[in-house]
Protein backbone atom coordinates (compact mmCIF):
# COMPACT_ATOMS: atom_id res chain seq x y z
CA UNK A 1 0.00 0.00 0.00
CA UNK A 2 1.94 2.99 -1.15
CA UNK A 3 -1.01 5.21 -1.84
CA UNK A 4 -1.30 8.25 0.39
CA UNK A 5 -4.93 7.78 1.39
CA UNK A 6 -4.73 4.94 3.85
CA UNK A 7 -7.68 6.38 5.70
CA UNK A 8 -10.21 5.62 2.99
CA UNK A 9 -11.49 2.08 3.52
CA UNK A 10 -11.43 -0.57 0.81
CA UNK A 11 -14.97 -1.61 0.06
CA UNK A 12 -16.65 -5.03 -0.03
CA UNK A 13 -19.74 -5.07 -2.22
CA UNK A 14 -22.15 -8.02 -2.38
CA UNK A 15 -23.93 -8.35 -5.72
CA UNK A 16 -27.42 -9.78 -6.10
CA UNK A 17 -28.58 -10.99 -9.50
CA UNK A 18 -32.27 -10.25 -9.86
CA UNK A 19 -34.56 -11.73 -12.50
CA UNK A 20 -38.24 -10.89 -12.72
CA UNK A 21 -38.13 -9.54 -9.18
CA UNK A 22 -36.47 -12.61 -7.68
CA UNK A 23 -32.90 -13.26 -6.61
CA UNK A 24 -31.31 -15.91 -8.77
CA UNK A 25 -28.10 -17.92 -8.31
CA UNK A 26 -29.68 -19.31 -5.13
CA UNK A 27 -29.02 -17.06 -2.22
CA UNK A 28 -28.86 -19.30 0.80
CA UNK A 29 -29.31 -17.20 3.89
CA UNK A 30 -30.32 -18.93 7.05
CA UNK A 31 -33.34 -17.48 8.74
CA UNK A 32 -34.78 -15.41 5.93
CA UNK A 33 -38.48 -15.85 5.42
CA UNK A 34 -37.98 -15.64 1.68
CA UNK A 35 -34.44 -16.10 0.42
CA UNK A 36 -35.54 -15.13 -3.08
CA UNK A 37 -36.74 -11.70 -2.01
CA UNK A 38 -34.12 -9.13 -3.01
CA UNK A 39 -35.35 -6.63 -0.42
CA UNK A 40 -34.88 -9.12 2.42
CA UNK A 41 -31.44 -10.11 1.11
CA UNK A 42 -30.46 -6.45 0.90
CA UNK A 43 -31.55 -5.89 4.50
CA UNK A 44 -29.45 -8.84 5.59
CA UNK A 45 -26.35 -7.54 3.83
CA UNK A 46 -26.99 -4.10 5.30
CA UNK A 47 -27.07 -5.64 8.79
CA UNK A 48 -23.95 -7.69 8.08
CA UNK A 49 -21.83 -4.65 7.30
CA UNK A 50 -21.69 -4.58 3.51
CA UNK A 51 -20.12 -1.30 2.38
CA UNK A 52 -22.43 -0.99 -0.61
CA UNK A 53 -24.86 -3.21 -2.42
CA UNK A 54 -25.26 -3.92 -6.11
CA UNK A 55 -28.34 -5.25 -7.89
CA UNK A 56 -27.77 -6.67 -11.34
CA UNK A 57 -31.08 -6.97 -13.16
CA UNK A 58 -30.86 -9.85 -15.60
CA UNK A 59 -34.55 -9.84 -16.49
CA UNK A 60 -34.87 -10.56 -20.19
CA UNK A 61 -38.55 -10.02 -20.80
CA UNK A 62 -39.66 -6.50 -21.44
CA UNK A 63 -42.90 -6.77 -19.43
CA UNK A 64 -41.06 -7.59 -16.22
CA UNK A 65 -38.48 -4.86 -16.49
CA UNK A 66 -40.37 -2.39 -14.32
CA UNK A 67 -40.23 -4.70 -11.29
CA UNK A 68 -36.66 -3.58 -10.59
CA UNK A 69 -37.85 -0.04 -9.84
CA UNK A 70 -40.15 -1.33 -7.10
CA UNK A 71 -37.36 -3.43 -5.63
CA UNK A 72 -34.90 -0.54 -5.63
CA UNK A 73 -37.45 1.70 -4.02
CA UNK A 74 -38.38 -0.84 -1.32
CA UNK A 75 -34.69 -1.44 -0.60
CA UNK A 76 -33.81 2.24 -0.43
CA UNK A 77 -36.66 2.83 2.01
CA UNK A 78 -35.08 0.62 4.62
CA UNK A 79 -31.36 0.22 3.91
CA UNK A 80 -29.39 3.43 4.45
CA UNK A 81 -26.35 2.41 2.43
CA UNK A 82 -25.12 3.06 -1.10
CA UNK A 83 -26.98 1.10 -3.75
CA UNK A 84 -25.85 0.50 -7.34
CA UNK A 85 -28.21 -0.91 -9.96
CA UNK A 86 -27.25 -2.25 -13.37
CA UNK A 87 -28.56 -4.42 -16.14
CA UNK A 88 -30.42 -3.28 -19.23
CA UNK A 89 -29.68 0.42 -18.71
CA UNK A 90 -29.91 1.83 -22.23
CA UNK A 91 -31.45 5.30 -22.09
CA UNK A 92 -31.13 8.41 -19.98
CA UNK A 93 -34.65 7.79 -18.81
CA UNK A 94 -33.60 4.38 -17.38
CA UNK A 95 -30.92 6.19 -15.36
CA UNK A 96 -33.35 8.86 -14.22
CA UNK A 97 -35.96 6.34 -13.08
CA UNK A 98 -33.43 4.20 -11.19
CA UNK A 99 -32.00 7.22 -9.39
CA UNK A 100 -35.49 8.44 -8.59
CA UNK A 101 -36.39 5.03 -7.19
CA UNK A 102 -33.48 5.35 -4.78
CA UNK A 103 -30.38 4.01 -6.54
CA UNK A 104 -27.23 6.02 -5.80
CA UNK A 105 -25.30 4.75 -8.79
CA UNK A 106 -26.32 3.19 -12.07
CA UNK A 107 -24.07 0.86 -14.00
CA UNK A 108 -23.96 0.85 -17.78
CA UNK A 109 -22.45 -2.00 -19.78
CA UNK A 110 -23.60 -2.95 -23.29
CA UNK A 111 -25.15 0.47 -23.99
CA UNK A 112 -21.78 2.12 -23.35
CA UNK A 113 -20.21 -0.02 -26.07
CA UNK A 114 -22.94 0.56 -28.62
CA UNK A 115 -23.04 4.30 -27.87
CA UNK A 116 -20.16 5.70 -25.78
CA UNK A 117 -21.71 9.18 -25.90
CA UNK A 118 -24.57 7.83 -23.79
CA UNK A 119 -22.09 7.63 -20.90
CA UNK A 120 -21.06 11.24 -21.48
CA UNK A 121 -24.64 12.46 -21.68
CA UNK A 122 -25.65 10.56 -18.54
CA UNK A 123 -22.62 11.84 -16.61
CA UNK A 124 -23.35 15.44 -17.62
CA UNK A 125 -27.01 15.18 -16.70
CA UNK A 126 -26.81 13.20 -13.46
CA UNK A 127 -23.20 13.71 -12.32
CA UNK A 128 -20.18 11.48 -12.82
CA UNK A 129 -20.48 10.24 -9.23
CA UNK A 130 -23.54 8.18 -10.08
CA UNK A 131 -22.38 6.69 -13.38
CA UNK A 132 -20.52 3.38 -13.19
CA UNK A 133 -19.33 1.75 -16.40
CA UNK A 134 -19.32 -2.05 -16.17
CA UNK A 135 -16.73 -3.73 -18.36
CA UNK A 136 -16.65 -7.46 -19.10
CA UNK A 137 -13.08 -8.37 -19.98
CA UNK A 138 -11.57 -11.49 -21.46
CA UNK A 139 -7.86 -12.18 -21.75
CA UNK A 140 -6.76 -12.23 -25.38
CA UNK A 141 -5.38 -15.47 -26.68
CA UNK A 142 -7.56 -17.20 -24.10
CA UNK A 143 -10.40 -19.60 -24.65
CA UNK A 144 -12.02 -18.19 -27.77
CA UNK A 145 -14.48 -21.07 -28.00
CA UNK A 146 -16.44 -19.26 -25.33
CA UNK A 147 -17.15 -16.56 -27.88
CA UNK A 148 -20.31 -18.28 -29.03
CA UNK A 149 -21.41 -15.41 -31.19
CA UNK A 150 -18.74 -16.26 -33.68
CA UNK A 151 -15.65 -14.62 -32.23
CA UNK A 152 -13.63 -12.09 -34.15
CA UNK A 153 -15.36 -8.83 -34.83
CA UNK A 154 -19.07 -9.71 -34.85
CA UNK A 155 -19.72 -7.63 -31.79
CA UNK A 156 -17.65 -4.68 -33.00
CA UNK A 157 -19.66 -1.50 -32.58
CA UNK A 158 -20.56 0.68 -35.54
CA UNK A 159 -18.21 3.46 -34.39
CA UNK A 160 -15.17 1.15 -34.27
CA UNK A 161 -13.80 2.35 -37.61
CA UNK A 162 -13.87 5.95 -36.40
CA UNK A 163 -11.86 5.27 -33.25
CA UNK A 164 -9.20 2.72 -34.21
CA UNK A 165 -7.15 3.86 -31.21
CA UNK A 166 -9.61 2.10 -28.90
CA UNK A 167 -9.27 -1.30 -30.57
CA UNK A 168 -7.01 -4.17 -29.57
CA UNK A 169 -3.60 -4.32 -31.17
CA UNK A 170 -3.93 -6.97 -33.87
CA UNK A 171 -0.17 -7.46 -34.02
CA UNK A 172 -0.03 -8.66 -30.43
CA UNK A 173 -1.87 -11.31 -28.42
CA UNK A 174 -1.43 -9.41 -25.16
CA UNK A 175 -4.02 -7.61 -23.16
CA UNK A 176 -7.75 -7.98 -22.65
CA UNK A 177 -10.73 -7.49 -24.91
CA UNK A 178 -14.13 -5.99 -24.03
CA UNK A 179 -17.04 -8.42 -24.37
CA UNK A 180 -20.75 -7.71 -24.21
CA UNK A 181 -23.92 -9.80 -23.80
CA UNK A 182 -22.76 -11.53 -20.65
CA UNK A 183 -19.28 -12.22 -21.97
CA UNK A 184 -20.39 -13.95 -25.17
CA UNK A 185 -19.80 -11.26 -27.77
CA UNK A 186 -16.32 -9.89 -28.50
CA UNK A 187 -16.12 -6.27 -29.55
CA UNK A 188 -12.54 -5.83 -30.73
CA UNK A 189 -12.10 -3.09 -28.09
CA UNK A 190 -9.07 -3.04 -25.81
CA UNK A 191 -10.09 -3.05 -22.14
CA UNK A 192 -7.48 -0.64 -20.79
CA UNK A 193 -7.98 1.90 -23.58
CA UNK A 194 -11.74 1.55 -23.19
CA UNK A 195 -11.66 2.21 -19.45
CA UNK A 196 -9.55 5.34 -20.03
CA UNK A 197 -12.05 6.55 -22.60
CA UNK A 198 -14.96 5.90 -20.23
CA UNK A 199 -13.21 7.96 -17.56
CA UNK A 200 -12.76 10.82 -20.04
CA UNK A 201 -16.46 10.70 -20.89
CA UNK A 202 -17.39 11.02 -17.23
CA UNK A 203 -17.69 7.57 -15.72
CA UNK A 204 -17.13 7.97 -11.99
CA UNK A 205 -16.16 4.37 -11.36
CA UNK A 206 -15.28 1.21 -13.31
CA UNK A 207 -16.82 -2.18 -12.45
CA UNK A 208 -14.36 -4.60 -14.02
CA UNK A 209 -15.35 -8.25 -14.43
CA UNK A 210 -12.95 -10.91 -15.61
CA UNK A 211 -15.02 -13.28 -17.73
CA UNK A 212 -12.13 -15.77 -17.63
CA UNK A 213 -12.38 -15.96 -13.85
CA UNK A 214 -16.11 -15.44 -13.35
CA UNK A 215 -17.57 -18.47 -11.56
CA UNK A 216 -14.20 -20.23 -11.19
CA UNK A 217 -13.42 -19.27 -7.57
CA UNK A 218 -9.76 -19.04 -8.57
CA UNK A 219 -9.46 -15.42 -7.56
CA UNK A 220 -9.76 -12.08 -9.31
CA UNK A 221 -7.64 -11.50 -12.41
CA UNK A 222 -5.19 -9.24 -10.57
CA UNK A 223 -3.11 -8.47 -13.67
CA UNK A 224 -6.19 -7.17 -15.42
CA UNK A 225 -7.37 -5.23 -12.37
CA UNK A 226 -3.99 -3.62 -11.76
CA UNK A 227 -3.61 -2.72 -15.44
CA UNK A 228 -6.92 -0.85 -15.37
CA UNK A 229 -6.45 0.65 -11.90
CA UNK A 230 -3.06 2.05 -12.92
CA UNK A 231 -4.48 3.44 -16.14
CA UNK A 232 -7.47 5.34 -14.75
CA UNK A 233 -7.91 7.96 -12.05
CA UNK A 234 -11.36 6.77 -10.94
CA UNK A 235 -12.03 3.94 -8.47
CA UNK A 236 -12.03 0.38 -9.83
CA UNK A 237 -14.16 -2.49 -8.51
CA UNK A 238 -12.68 -5.96 -9.08
CA UNK A 239 -15.19 -8.66 -10.01
CA UNK A 240 -15.20 -12.28 -11.14
CA UNK A 241 -13.55 -15.28 -9.54
CA UNK A 242 -13.49 -14.61 -5.82
CA UNK A 243 -13.58 -17.80 -3.75
CA UNK A 244 -12.19 -16.76 -0.37
CA UNK A 245 -10.98 -13.74 1.65
CA UNK A 246 -7.42 -14.34 0.42
CA UNK A 247 -8.62 -13.48 -3.07
CA UNK A 248 -9.98 -10.19 -1.77
CA UNK A 249 -6.63 -9.43 -0.18
CA UNK A 250 -4.92 -10.09 -3.52
CA UNK A 251 -7.50 -7.98 -5.35
CA UNK A 252 -6.74 -5.01 -3.10
CA UNK A 253 -2.96 -5.46 -3.05
CA UNK A 254 -1.79 -7.07 -6.31
CA UNK A 255 -4.88 -5.91 -8.20
CA UNK A 256 -4.83 -2.38 -6.70
CA UNK A 257 -8.63 -2.47 -6.57
CA UNK A 258 -10.55 0.14 -4.60
CA UNK A 259 -13.45 -2.23 -4.00
CA UNK A 260 -14.27 -5.90 -4.56
CA UNK A 261 -17.55 -7.38 -5.72
CA UNK A 262 -18.62 -10.82 -4.52
CA UNK A 263 -21.71 -12.91 -5.03
CA UNK A 264 -21.74 -16.64 -4.37
CA UNK A 265 -19.27 -16.77 -1.48
CA UNK A 266 -21.67 -14.60 0.51
CA UNK A 267 -24.91 -15.93 -0.91
CA UNK A 268 -24.11 -19.52 -0.01
CA UNK A 269 -22.87 -18.55 3.42
CA UNK A 270 -19.31 -19.75 2.74
CA UNK A 271 -17.96 -16.60 4.32
CA UNK A 272 -19.58 -13.69 6.08
CA UNK A 273 -18.61 -10.11 5.32
CA UNK A 274 -17.30 -9.81 8.88
CA UNK A 275 -14.99 -12.81 8.38
CA UNK A 276 -13.61 -11.29 5.20
CA UNK A 277 -13.01 -7.97 6.92
CA UNK A 278 -11.33 -9.63 9.89
CA UNK A 279 -8.99 -11.45 7.51
CA UNK A 280 -8.17 -8.19 5.71
CA UNK A 281 -7.62 -6.20 8.92
CA UNK A 282 -5.14 -8.83 10.17
CA UNK A 283 -3.16 -8.28 6.99
CA UNK A 284 -3.12 -4.53 7.22
CA UNK A 285 -5.85 -3.60 4.72
CA UNK A 286 -8.00 -0.65 5.82
CA UNK A 287 -11.65 -1.66 5.87
CA UNK A 288 -14.70 -0.40 7.72
CA UNK A 289 -15.40 -2.59 10.74
CA UNK B 1 -41.50 19.68 10.55
CA UNK B 2 -38.21 19.41 8.68
CA UNK B 3 -38.28 20.66 5.09
CA UNK B 4 -36.06 18.89 2.56
CA UNK B 5 -35.52 21.38 -0.24
CA UNK B 6 -36.42 19.97 -3.66
CA UNK B 7 -34.78 22.10 -6.34
CA UNK B 8 -34.42 19.41 -8.96
CA UNK B 9 -31.01 18.20 -7.88
CA UNK B 10 -31.11 14.48 -7.46
CA UNK B 11 -32.51 11.94 -5.18
CA UNK B 12 -34.18 13.37 -2.10
CA UNK B 13 -35.90 10.17 -1.21
CA UNK B 14 -32.99 8.72 0.79
CA UNK B 15 -32.66 11.91 2.82
CA UNK B 16 -36.35 12.12 3.65
CA UNK B 17 -36.62 8.39 4.41
CA UNK B 18 -33.62 8.56 6.72
CA UNK B 19 -35.10 11.57 8.57
CA UNK B 20 -38.38 9.72 8.91
CA UNK B 21 -36.54 6.68 10.24
CA UNK B 22 -35.15 8.76 13.11
CA UNK B 23 -38.59 10.05 13.92
CA UNK B 24 -38.81 13.38 12.14
CA UNK B 25 -41.91 14.74 10.50
CA UNK B 26 -40.43 15.45 7.06
CA UNK B 27 -41.66 17.23 3.97
CA UNK B 28 -39.89 17.20 0.60
CA UNK B 29 -40.80 20.57 -0.82
CA UNK B 30 -40.26 23.08 -3.60
CA UNK B 31 -42.57 25.55 -1.91
CA UNK B 32 -41.17 28.74 -0.36
CA UNK B 33 -43.89 28.98 2.30
CA UNK B 34 -43.26 25.41 3.46
CA UNK B 35 -39.58 26.25 3.90
CA UNK B 36 -40.55 29.41 5.79
CA UNK B 37 -42.77 27.60 8.27
CA UNK B 38 -40.43 24.59 8.74
CA UNK B 39 -38.72 24.10 12.11
CA UNK B 40 -35.54 23.11 10.29
CA UNK B 41 -34.30 22.83 6.72
CA UNK B 42 -32.16 20.26 4.92
CA UNK B 43 -30.48 21.22 1.65
CA UNK B 44 -29.25 18.14 -0.26
CA UNK B 45 -27.39 18.31 -3.56
CA UNK B 46 -25.61 16.08 -6.03
CA UNK B 47 -23.91 16.60 -9.37
CA UNK B 48 -22.45 19.84 -10.59
CA UNK B 49 -22.05 22.92 -8.35
CA UNK B 50 -23.04 25.30 -11.16
CA UNK B 51 -26.16 23.32 -11.95
CA UNK B 52 -27.16 23.30 -8.27
CA UNK B 53 -26.74 27.08 -8.04
CA UNK B 54 -28.64 27.61 -11.28
CA UNK B 55 -31.52 25.35 -10.24
CA UNK B 56 -31.73 26.91 -6.79
CA UNK B 57 -31.94 30.38 -8.25
CA UNK B 58 -34.44 29.40 -10.97
CA UNK B 59 -36.64 27.57 -8.48
CA UNK B 60 -37.16 30.83 -6.63
CA UNK B 61 -35.99 29.13 -3.43
CA UNK B 62 -32.71 30.95 -2.99
CA UNK B 63 -34.29 33.65 -0.80
CA UNK B 64 -36.11 31.23 1.54
CA UNK B 65 -32.97 29.05 1.75
CA UNK B 66 -30.82 32.07 2.70
CA UNK B 67 -33.39 33.12 5.25
CA UNK B 68 -33.53 29.61 6.75
CA UNK B 69 -29.74 29.33 6.86
CA UNK B 70 -29.64 32.54 8.88
CA UNK B 71 -32.43 31.78 11.29
CA UNK B 72 -33.16 28.09 11.95
CA UNK B 73 -31.44 24.71 12.23
CA UNK B 74 -30.11 24.08 8.77
CA UNK B 75 -28.16 21.17 7.28
CA UNK B 76 -26.43 21.20 3.88
CA UNK B 77 -25.38 17.81 2.50
CA UNK B 78 -22.66 17.16 -0.12
CA UNK B 79 -23.08 19.78 -2.90
CA UNK B 80 -25.73 21.26 -0.59
CA UNK B 81 -22.78 21.99 1.72
CA UNK B 82 -20.52 23.27 -1.03
CA UNK B 83 -22.92 25.88 -2.41
CA UNK B 84 -23.10 27.55 1.03
CA UNK B 85 -19.54 28.77 0.40
CA UNK B 86 -18.29 31.64 -1.73
CA UNK B 87 -17.20 30.03 -4.95
CA UNK B 88 -16.20 26.84 -6.73
CA UNK B 89 -13.45 26.24 -9.23
CA UNK B 90 -15.63 23.73 -11.06
CA UNK B 91 -15.68 24.80 -14.75
CA UNK B 92 -13.74 28.00 -14.19
CA UNK B 93 -15.23 29.94 -11.33
CA UNK B 94 -18.81 29.80 -10.16
CA UNK B 95 -20.23 31.90 -7.34
CA UNK B 96 -21.91 30.12 -4.44
CA UNK B 97 -24.31 31.52 -1.87
CA UNK B 98 -21.42 32.98 0.12
CA UNK B 99 -23.10 32.28 3.46
CA UNK B 100 -19.92 30.67 4.79
CA UNK B 101 -16.38 31.85 4.01
CA UNK B 102 -14.28 29.61 1.81
CA UNK B 103 -14.06 28.04 -1.60
CA UNK B 104 -14.60 24.70 -3.28
CA UNK B 105 -11.64 23.06 -4.96
CA UNK B 106 -11.05 19.93 -7.00
CA UNK B 107 -9.08 17.04 -5.57
CA UNK B 108 -5.69 16.91 -7.19
CA UNK B 109 -5.28 13.32 -8.40
CA UNK B 110 -1.61 13.45 -7.37
CA UNK B 111 -0.45 12.06 -10.69
CA UNK B 112 -2.98 9.24 -10.68
CA UNK B 113 -2.17 7.95 -7.20
CA UNK B 114 -5.27 9.52 -5.66
CA UNK B 115 -8.53 8.20 -7.08
CA UNK B 116 -11.13 10.88 -7.80
CA UNK B 117 -14.04 10.85 -6.89
CA UNK B 118 -13.20 10.29 -3.25
CA UNK B 119 -15.66 7.42 -2.97
CA UNK B 120 -16.34 5.23 0.03
CA UNK B 121 -16.11 5.12 3.81
CA UNK B 122 -13.67 7.45 5.48
CA UNK B 123 -13.15 8.71 9.03
CA UNK B 124 -13.91 12.20 10.31
CA UNK B 125 -11.91 13.98 12.94
CA UNK B 126 -13.96 16.39 15.00
CA UNK B 127 -12.75 19.88 15.84
CA UNK B 128 -14.13 20.86 19.20
CA UNK B 129 -17.54 19.50 20.14
CA UNK B 130 -19.93 20.12 17.25
CA UNK B 131 -23.39 19.13 18.55
CA UNK B 132 -24.33 17.62 15.18
CA UNK B 133 -21.52 15.08 15.51
CA UNK B 134 -22.00 14.26 19.19
CA UNK B 135 -22.78 10.62 18.37
CA UNK B 136 -19.73 10.13 16.13
CA UNK B 137 -17.05 8.20 17.96
CA UNK B 138 -13.40 8.30 17.09
CA UNK B 139 -12.65 6.11 14.09
CA UNK B 140 -16.28 5.92 12.95
CA UNK B 141 -16.66 5.94 9.18
CA UNK B 142 -19.13 7.79 6.99
CA UNK B 143 -19.82 7.54 3.26
CA UNK B 144 -18.34 10.07 0.84
CA UNK B 145 -18.79 10.57 -2.91
CA UNK B 146 -17.26 13.78 -4.21
CA UNK B 147 -14.60 15.18 -6.51
CA UNK B 148 -14.54 18.69 -5.01
CA UNK B 149 -13.96 19.67 -1.40
CA UNK B 150 -14.40 22.74 0.79
CA UNK B 151 -11.42 24.83 1.75
CA UNK B 152 -12.84 26.81 4.65
CA UNK B 153 -11.90 30.50 4.79
CA UNK B 154 -12.19 30.57 8.58
CA UNK B 155 -10.84 27.75 10.79
CA UNK B 156 -13.54 28.57 13.34
CA UNK B 157 -16.27 27.06 11.17
CA UNK B 158 -14.53 23.71 10.63
CA UNK B 159 -16.48 21.08 12.57
CA UNK B 160 -14.58 18.06 11.25
CA UNK B 161 -11.79 17.17 8.86
CA UNK B 162 -11.08 14.12 6.72
CA UNK B 163 -7.79 13.01 5.23
CA UNK B 164 -7.79 12.19 1.55
CA UNK B 165 -4.55 13.18 -0.09
CA UNK B 166 -4.68 16.29 2.05
CA UNK B 167 -6.74 17.25 5.08
CA UNK B 168 -10.09 18.65 3.94
CA UNK B 169 -13.11 20.16 5.69
CA UNK B 170 -15.72 17.39 5.90
CA UNK B 171 -18.16 19.23 8.20
CA UNK B 172 -18.78 22.90 8.94
CA UNK B 173 -20.72 24.57 11.72
CA UNK B 174 -21.67 28.13 12.64
CA UNK B 175 -24.44 28.67 15.16
CA UNK B 176 -27.60 27.14 13.65
CA UNK B 177 -25.93 26.24 10.39
CA UNK B 178 -24.47 22.79 9.77
CA UNK B 179 -23.00 21.32 6.63
CA UNK B 180 -21.51 17.91 5.86
CA UNK B 181 -19.60 16.73 2.82
CA UNK B 182 -20.47 13.08 3.45
CA UNK B 183 -23.88 11.46 3.10
CA UNK B 184 -25.42 10.77 6.53
CA UNK B 185 -28.42 9.21 4.75
CA UNK B 186 -26.08 6.61 3.26
CA UNK B 187 -23.89 6.06 6.30
CA UNK B 188 -25.97 3.38 8.02
CA UNK B 189 -26.17 3.60 11.85
CA UNK B 190 -23.59 6.41 12.19
CA UNK B 191 -25.43 8.52 9.64
CA UNK B 192 -28.81 7.95 11.24
CA UNK B 193 -27.37 8.97 14.61
CA UNK B 194 -26.15 12.25 13.08
CA UNK B 195 -29.57 12.91 11.55
CA UNK B 196 -31.23 12.06 14.86
CA UNK B 197 -29.04 14.69 16.56
CA UNK B 198 -29.96 17.21 13.89
CA UNK B 199 -33.62 16.49 14.56
CA UNK B 200 -33.06 16.94 18.29
CA UNK B 201 -31.32 20.28 17.66
CA UNK B 202 -34.30 21.24 15.57
CA UNK B 203 -36.70 20.14 18.29
CA UNK B 204 -38.38 18.14 15.59
CA UNK B 205 -38.36 14.61 16.87
CA UNK B 206 -41.88 13.30 16.62
CA UNK B 207 -41.38 9.74 17.73
CA UNK B 208 -38.50 7.49 18.76
CA UNK B 209 -36.58 5.75 15.97
CA UNK B 210 -38.04 2.43 14.85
Amino acid sequence: MTRPYAMLAKRIIPCLDVKGGRVVKGVNFIGLRDAGDPVECAARYDAEGADELTFLDITASHEQRDIIFEIVSATANQAFMPLTVGGGVRREDDVRRLLKAGADKVSINTAAVSDPDFVGAAARRFGAQCIVVAVDARRRGGDLELATDGGGTDGRPAWAGTYPELLVDGASADGWEVYTHGGRRPTGIDVVKWCRRMEELGSGEILLTSMDRDGTKQGYDCHLTAAVSDAVGVPVIASGGVGNPGHMFEGFTKGKADAVLAASIFHYGEYTIAECKEYLVERGVTVRV
Amino acid sequence: MIAVVDYGMGNLRSVSKALERVGADTEVTADARTIERADAVVLPGVGAFARCMENLSQSGLEGPVREAAATKPFLGICVGMQILFEESEEFGRVAGLGILPGRVRRFDGAGGTLKVPHMGWNTIEKRGEPPLLAAVEEGARVYFVHSYYVEAGDPEIVAATTTYGSVVCSAAWRKNLFAVQFHPEKSQAVGLAILADFCRLAGAVGRPPA
